[in-house]
């Protein structure tokens, strides 16, 4: 790249631009007649791939060797008397949630395509349903790339405003109460979270003399050891929600069940990992010794979730809760992987974020086409030798089970192997535990798959078209997605691992050795 | 120590063993129908090109010395973090190359049977696609370099295993086979994830060179530990005891898999696992005696189940099941018997691929079905499946100089050498298998016709029938080829190490006792079953009945296993929704206003609240904007 190309590719504003496109689309989308659905959503498609192309480029642009913690990075002032700016930035761990969100945003739209035509129980329009899209592609950008913890909290609530709508107008029969339900846990979070915000606020006043909301001048302010574990608890119920951890689950099977294929892979492949995210970008360096301190809490929660999440996907008839459960279970792995504060573990979960962002939408998405064949019924009885009758659509649900169970060379195996590696480190028992979940997450993958796909054709699978055109596009990205990160896994650990030793010396915590370090050895 | 060379010259193209096969693979699943023509010639041909480059990587082997023998080529990157890396390398010595002929040899000859076996299944591209994915994976476990990358080829076989297990998965049973192969297979890889971790966190690597350099430097306790979690991912992959119940269940897959995946490679890569972890077992007494342990349990265990199922393939899984009992027990031994572990694993690679195409041949001729009770007198039907047969039955039953003589004879000789009541039971197995081989033989081939009315025996064509020439050539030989002119003990020597002890009695008397108990077992089976077989089966005393049932084996992991997990997961499932989901919703009054509020949300609740909320979010953003202005 010439210097003159540097110059141009650093001073645009990349992150502002990330948002602003999206949230320019939605508005348009809004202003077209309701009439033309098709226009609607050909523009959304344009907008949401415009801005795939934009962090691609901004993200081949990411220098993963530099020392600053973030880049691309602006800073705008904007309350000035409560030291609040409207500052963004990424890091590497930013950097490859944003791109799991701009990526799935499209493939989203693409599977989702005749949703809300076919779903007519939903009383929102066609160009709100996309609209809403992307003005959640705004937020998602937006909660990634903020620097500023007010500016996070703003983006963290006001995500909740499309998610909502788009459950409650769109989903199916019960969307009313899974909504609501999504929304009171949420904002109970949110409350908590305002609350220790304020808190931070003040401790900041006391300390810096001047309060402050900018992250890096919060990163290791100093904080009387039960003011911080109060404002810990603040966060961390919010994160716990937001990911969920057991036992703030119960909001997400309701939601997923609820919600459209495209809402339920946006809501739980990228809206959820805001609470992981949160965890390590906010609690572990603002409250390192309350992050200690809780830490064996977060763990027995996580394993936990891992072993009860796929226990109780195991024995679901409702094809959508077991994604949900499944997910659950993931997400135990990802919080393990954060607390156990060793690389191998963090990086584990990074990297099982983008994992699991791709396989949900894997499953969500190519379940979501299976039953949209089937009159949208989401029983598992309802189905039965679809394999056979449909096999590209049978391929694919292999794969997305496959995903499910982490099966090496698919990129969530890495992420899992990871965490189970950097858990190991520390604490053996729990990852002993916590590696029965390969079992589980085999059964209950594989119990569905053979449920499904296998044995004789069911009634009413007679007969069932396989995948289309539109179809087949939508899920061939997360498949190739899903295979390369799983092959040269490379491509994300190169920018990740850096942003996860930074965060780590913040916490100040070291891996520890191996029993024989070196090859000349000897006993410890 | 031995000297490790880069990949150059005739090595610098390792992964194509690899390349080939798996571009089969894609080809030939992802091709659809427009393969369907001549998918089944890529996807031999992939196998056959694998195989010939392997003789060539074999001769240019043999032509360094003996401590130059290891190759390695670095790919590519794969997982890395600060201390942890594991690189996609593929290492080729004296241990990976006689897997990779074993592999790519019989493979080709199976894909070729397959030809002519699949003949009229309208997915016989597919069959092949999965076919060239499990030489693939298959070949990646055994050339890893390190740890990760051989979990990753472990995986890959079974992943194939179940795709091929469950290949007529319209068929209820061959589903459910598939997922409990499997299943249980993952049990096993608890030990192996466990196992890789702790190798990581005792030696800081887990590549098999740094590893195996540092191995005596480590404690006694966590080398146990790591031996026994080895162990464990060989039981499950190995269907040796307590894992072993999906290796009958697996017969369920179209019988060239059973041939090459449940016979003659993949069930043998716990074999594997364990000698090529032999620096770790050394360091280890008591993994290496469970080992040995669990190698006799299993030995017998097939043995019993072998001997008592009228299904000719289920009869085979259960000799498989035992003599990979053999093979696990000469691992346990140590230095005395890795090299005979190996050597049996090949012999018994060519000669129950034979066996299993054998009893496909059978089938094939037989309208698929596999009682043997309904067999009989089929010798004047197929005279080149049972010349072919009998050869390979010879060969497992150890009667000189057919090959499994020369292995099987080697590993009681070993066994005699660590301790006289491990020899004895060898000797008893082996005893077992001329019985259970015999009774096979005879209720086939020889007695009368049971048939039912609508048989008509015929010879199998050509394209199974050449193969199975081949193999029954390769039952007679390949033992004496790989002891005389291989000379498998030094061949091996550098990479599994290799000592003999003196024993009281000669050789020869061994021999021949072994010999003899082989034939007496044989002679009480044609005593049995030369004169007459029952259609139906006799009910059978205890024993028998339970040998039947393959040793209850489901039964008990359904108690101990499968319905707790399942009454677990109900429980949980109720507690869900009931307990959790309504203390954390807040209470039950909370829950109630909650499902009270729903009602109203009908009559616009809903939108109310949801503008309050937006018009919230907004005034927050205004007051923010407005705040700043002044």
């Amino acid at each position: 790249m010439t210097s003159a190309m540097l110059n141009l590719s650093t001073s645009i504003p990349w992150l502002t631009l990330l948002g602003v496109v999206p949230l320019v689309g939605s508005v348009i989308v809004l202003l077209l007649p309701r009439a033309r659905e098709t226009l609607a959503k050909q523009v959304a498609l344009g907008f949401s791939l415009v801005t795939l192309v934009l962090t691609v480029v901004m993200a081949l642009g990411f220098d993963a060797g530099s020392s600053a913690p973030f880049q691309f990075s602006e800073k705008y002032e904007w309350v000035t008397s409560l030291g609040i700016s409207y500052s963004v930035g990424v890091d590497g761990i930013g950097l490859v949630l944003v791109a799991l969100a701009t990526v799935l945003v499209p493939i989203v739209m693409l599977s989702g395509w005749n949703d809300v035509a076919a779903g007519t129980t939903g009383r929102g329009t066609v160009k709100g349903y996309f609209a809403l899209i992307l003005a959640l592609e705004t937020c998602m950008v937006g909660v990634f790339a903020a620097t500023d913890v007010f500016l996070f909290y703003v983006f963290f609530e006001v995500m909740l405003i499309p998610t909502f709508f788009l459950i409650g107008r769109f989903g199916g029969a019960k969307r009313a109460y899974a909504s609501v339900k999504f929304l009171i846990y949420s904002l109970v979070g949110g409350l908590l979270m305002l609350a220790a915000l304020i808190g931070l606020y003040v401790v900041s006043a006391n300390v810096l003399g001047h309060g402050t909301f900018d992250f890096m001048q919060l990163v290791g302010i100093d904080i009387d050891p039960g003011t911080e574990k109060l404002l810990f608890l603040g966060f961390f119920i919010a994160f716990a929600i937001k990911a969920p951890l057991w036992p703030f689950h119960t909001w997400l099977p309701d939601a997923a069940r609820e919600a459209t294929p495209a809402t339920a892979i946006l809501l739980i492949g990228v809206l959820d990992k805001v609470g992981t995210f949160g965890m390590i970008r906010y609690l572990l360096p603002i409250f390192p010794a309350a992050s200690q301190w809780f830490a064996p809490l977060v763990i027995a929660l996580a394993v936990i979730g891992i072993i009860y999440g796929a226990l109780v996907a195991l024995g679901q008839s409702d094809m959508k809760r077991l994604f949900a459960y499944s997910s659950m279970s993931h997400f135990g792995f990802i919080a393990l992987g954060i607390f156990v504060f060793t690389s191998q573990g963090m990086s584990g979960s990074v990297f099982y974020m983008l994992a699991h962002g791709l396989a949900t939408a894997a499953l969500f998405a190519v379940g979501g086409f299976l039953m949209s064949r089937r009159g949208g019924s989401s029983l598992i009885s309802d189905y039965g030798g679809v394999a056979k009758v449909a096999p590209i659509l049978g391929g694919f649900f292999m794969f997305a089970a496959l995903s499910a169970l982490a099966l090496p060379a698919l990129a969530p195996f890495v992420g899992e192997f990871l965490v189970l590696l950097g858990t190991f480190e520390r604490y053996i028992v729990i990852a002993v535990i916590a590696t029965i979940g390969i079992v589980l997450s085999a059964a209950y993958a594989l119990r569905l798959y053979q449920k499904t796909m296998t044995g004789p054709v069911a009634p009413g699978i007679d007969g069932m078209k396989d995948l289309g055109g539109r179809e087949f596009t939508s899920l061939f990205p997360v498949f190739a997605l899903t295979l390369v990160l799983g092959v040269i896994p490379g491509i994300a650990l190169n920018v990740i691992n850096p942003a996860v030793d930074r965060t780590l010396t913040t916490v100040g915590q070291t891996d520890p050795q191996p029993q024989l370090t070196g090859t000349e050895g000897g006993q410890p | 120590m031995e000297v490790t060379t880069a990949a150059g010259g005739a090595f610098a193209y390792l992964w194509l063993l690899i390349g080939f096969p798996l571009v089969g693979a894609a080809i030939l699943l992802f091709g659809g129908k427009r393969t369907n023509r001549w998918g089944h010639y890529v996807g031999t041909l992939a196998v056959v090109a694998s195989a010939v480059y392997a003789v060539i990587l074999l001769l240019a082997l043999m032509g360094r010395s003996a401590e130059e023998r290891t190759a390695v080529q670095h790919i590519a990157d794969w997982v890395f973090i600060n201390k942890f890396s594991a690189s996609i390398a593929l290492q080729l010595d004296q241990l990976s190359m006689v897997f990779v002929l074993l592999i790519t040899i019989v493979g080709s000859l199976i894909h070729v049977y397959s030809i002519g076996y699949m003949k009229d299944d309208p997915d016989r591209r597919r069959f092949f696609g999965f076919l060239n994915l499990f030489v693939a994976a298959m070949l990646l476990l055994v050339l890893a370099d390190n740890y990760l990358l051989l979990y990753a080829g472990w995986e890959g076989v079974g992943l194939a295993s179940f795709l091929l297990i469950g290949f007529w998965q319209y068929k209820n049973s061959a589903a459910a086979a598939a997922k409990k192969a499997f299943v249980m297979n993952r049990i096993g890889d608890i030990g192996l994830s466990l196992g890789i971790m702790l190798i990581f966190v005792t030696f800081g690597s887990v590549t098999f060179s740094t590893v195996f350099d540092q191995a005596d430097q480590a404690n006694d306790t966590t080398m146990t530990w790591i031996g026994l979690l080895l162990l464990l991912a060989a039981c499950g992959k190995s269907a040796q005891f307590p894992l072993q119940a999906w290796l009958l269940d697996a017969m369920e897959g179209p019988t060239p898999v059973s041939a090459l995946i449940h016979a003659a490679t993949m069930v043998t890569a716990g074999v594997y696992l364990i000698v090529r972890s032999g620096p770790i077992f050394d360091q280890t007494i008591v993994a290496s005696t469970v080992v040995v342990i669990i190698g006799t349990i299993t030995m017998f265990l097939g043995a019993f189940i072998g001997s008592a199922k009228d299904e000719i393939k289920k009869a085979l899984a259960g000799s498989t099941m035992s003599q990979i009992g053999y093979m696990v027990l000469a691992a346990g031994l140590g230095p005395v018997g890795y090299v005979f572990a190996i050597f049996h694993l090949l012999t018994h690679g060519v000669f129950k691929a034979n066996l299993f195409l054998g009893a496909g041949s059978v089938m094939h001729g037989m309208k698929n079905r596999e009682n043997m009770r309904r067999y009989g007198a089929l010798r004047a039907a197929m005279i080149v499946t049972w010349l072919s047969f009998m050869a390979a039955t010879f060969a497992i039953m150890g009667i000189p100089p057919f090959s499994g003589f020369w292995s099987k004879d080697d590993i009681i000789h070993a066994a005699f050498e660590h301790n006289i009541i491990i020899g004895i039971c060898a000797v008893l197995a082996a005893g077992f298998t001329g019985f259970y081989m015999t009774r096979m033989l005879v209720m086939t081939f020889f007695g009368k016709a049971r048939w039912e009315d609508d048989q008509h025996p015929h010879e199998s064509p050509p394209v199974m029938t050449i193969p199975l020439i081949i193999l029954g050539i390769g039952s007679i030989f390949t033992g004496m080829a790989l002891l005389f002119w291989g000379n498998i003990e030094t061949w091996l020597e550098p990479v599994t190490g290799f000592e003999t002890r003196e024993l009281a009695v000669p050789a020869v008397v061994l021999e021949a006792i072994t010999l003899v108990v082989v034939l007496i077992g044989a002679g009480i089976a044609i005593a049995m079953y030369r004169r007459s077989v029952a259609v139906e089966a006799p009910k059978g005393n205890v024993l028998v009945r339970a040998a039947r049932n393959s040793m209850y084996d489901d039964a008990i992991n359904d108690t101990i296993a499968v319905r707790p997990t399942y009454w677990l997961s109900r429980s949980l499932v109720w507690a869900d929704r009931s307990v959790i989901d309504g203390i954390v919703g807040g209470s039950a009054a909370f829950v109630g206003g909650l499902s009270g509020r729903m009602r109203r949300l009908q009559s616009g609740f809903v939108r109310s609240y949801a503008l309050a909320m937006l018009g919230g979010a907004v005034l927050v953003v205004v007051v923010m904007l407005l705040v700043r202005l002044p």
